[in-house]
């Protein structure tokens, strides 16, 4: 049975096209999938994201658990600071890619995919419950009780900053405020996205979901603000060169295989899930690198096609691929043998039986307009 | 969804407009919506004789690729050149600017089999 977001009626009102996605029926596009990403940028369009997963690490042993359980640094964080970090899984991949919210020394929020939010709660239970936390009290799954929007696009914060006394608009990237919230009351809002194009992230209780959607789209209009899907979402985020779970990450890829070395943090003073490992996997030199690729020759590069050498061999595999609706060109992801990834290598991929000839780029594909 | 009633129709929602031995194709209204923004057509099987079921050439969506069936067995004549800069077209115009390729039919008789307007609504509905 899937699941509803409390957003969905507004989704089937709009004539979304609506899909499966992790359980959830999800609006895929309304209008069309170009004219989002467009959309969003170049001005603001809005997404239900109420499908993420959230998990609460709450108490005195809160900090060490985090600290344990993800790659990046808790140490860094401070009251209102959001961190993209993972979960090692113990076996040198990845259990999934979060955000870690600090809402105090002691009250951590972790954002997790909705395809993953099962595996994630069962991992988070398992290692509290050796440190002698509470499940149910000092880590509490609460997906089911908040609804998400996700607020994207260069007009995002200008349009909807009358909708609370707080000021928004000049918000450092990757920090949040509890605030008032059309009228509702501790929303949190932050400056994080999946699009590269700005904008903001906003958490609200099931019951206050549709109040705030009507109040977002109320002071959108002026902007030309839409609804976009999830088929936007991807494109938008593989522009970016962002890592989406199942495609391009999982359980079999290491983070710093994937690029993820900047949120994998070796200090002394941190020991978390893997570290061991993924230390000597850094000192003895990686085997294969995440690289961002265009493709020259006419053809989209799709998950699973084979990437290949001049020679034809078999040298990896695409993770993700589409055409690149802000730079109308074919563009996709994979992991590729060392010697093939600084950019500038040329990599060919198998596209319905041709070698089409690609080139390693410098990720982002999308530098901004 | 648009179903016009001088063609015929394939369950994989290809249409096929006769005129005497050559037919034009191209997809269905409810294909292309189906499909989204169609960013890139390839046909590379311009004279060559293909039977029917094979693929002429595919399309490319930006989140998905599709292969156009040959509705029945044709030599394929010509690819319509304006796809290769415009494949927006299949989105605008389904039935005319967008068509795909112009056949040679080996067997013009072959038509009757698919389905006509009324049955591919039908169809349709029962997806």
């Amino acid at each position: 049975m899937l699941k509803n977001t409390a957003f969905t009626k507004f989704h089937i009102a709009l004539g979304a096209k609506m899909v499966p996605f992790a359980g959830f029926n999800m609006p895929v596009q309304y209008e069309g999938l170009i004219a989002e990403h467009l959309t969003v940028r170049k001005g603001v369009g809005v997404f239900d994201v109420s499908h993420m997963g959230e998990i609460w690490v709450k108490g005195a042993k809160a900090f060490d658990s985090v600290q344990y359980i993800t790659s990046n640094d808790v140490s860094k964080l401070y009251d209102g600071k959001v961190q993209y970090s993972c979960f090692p899984n113990g076996k040198g991949g990845i259990v999934d890619d979060l955000l870690v919210y600090r809402i105090n020394a002691e009250t951590y929020l972790l954002v997790v995919n909705a395809a993953n939010i099962e595996k994630d709660w069962n991992w988070v239970c398992q290692h509290a419950e050796k440190m002698g936390m509470v499940v149910g009290k000092e880590v509490y799954n609460a997906s089911d009780e908040i609804a998400q929007l996700a607020i994207q696009g260069p007009l995002a914060l200008k349009a909807i900053q009358k909708l609370t006394p707080e000021p928004i608009e000049n918000m450092e990237y990757y920090t949040f405020k509890k605030l008032e919230f059309a009228g509702v009351k501790d929303v949190i809002l932050s400056t994080t996205g999946y699009t590269g194009s700005g904008g903001c992230e906003i958490y609200m209780a099931n019951e206050d979901a549709e109040k705030i959607w009507n109040a977002v789209f109320e002071v959108g209009a002026d902007f030309g603000i839409k609804p976009i899907g999830l088929g936007a979402r991807d494109t938008l985020r593989l522009e970016m060169g962002f890592c989406l779970y199942g495609n391009d990450i999982d359980d079999t890829t290491s983070p710093l295989e994937a690029g993820l070395g900047w949120i994998t943090k070796f200090t002394p003073e941190k020991n978390f899930i893997d570290k061991e490992f993924l230390l000597k996997q850094k000192q003895e030199g990686l085997k294969r690198k995440l690289v961002g690729f265009e493709v020259i020759d006419k053809g989209i590069p799709r998950q699973h096609y084979s990437i290949c050498d001049a020679q034809g061999n078999k040298i990896g595999e695409v993770t993700s691929g589409t055409m690149s609706p802000s730079l109308n060109k074919p563009i996709g992801m994979g992991y590729v043998p060392v010697e093939l990834s600084n950019p500038g290598s040329e990599i060919f991929i198998e596209v319905r039986g041709k070698l089409l000839k690609a080139v390693v780029v410098k990720l982002p594909f999308y530098k901004g307009e | 969804m648009i179903i016009p009633e001088n063609l015929r129709y394939t369950r994989d929602h290809e249409w096929i407009k006769v005129e005497e031995d050559t037919a034009f194709i191209g997809i269905s209204d409810y294909a292309q919506s189906q499909l989204g923004d169609i960013v890139f057509v390839e046909v590379e099987t311009v004279g060559e004789t293909l039977e029917k079921g094979e693929s002429l050439g595919t399309i490319e969506a930006v989140k998905t690729v599709e292969d156009v069936y040959m509705p029945v067995n044709a030599e394929i004549l010509e690819f319509n050149e304006k796809l290769k800069d415009s494949p927006d077209l299949l989105n605008k115009d389904p039935y005319g600017e967008g068509w795909i390729a112009k056949l040679k039919l080996s067997n013009p008789a072959e038509v009757n089999d698919l389905m006509d307007a009324n049955a591919y609504k039908a169809y349709l509905e029962s997806l």
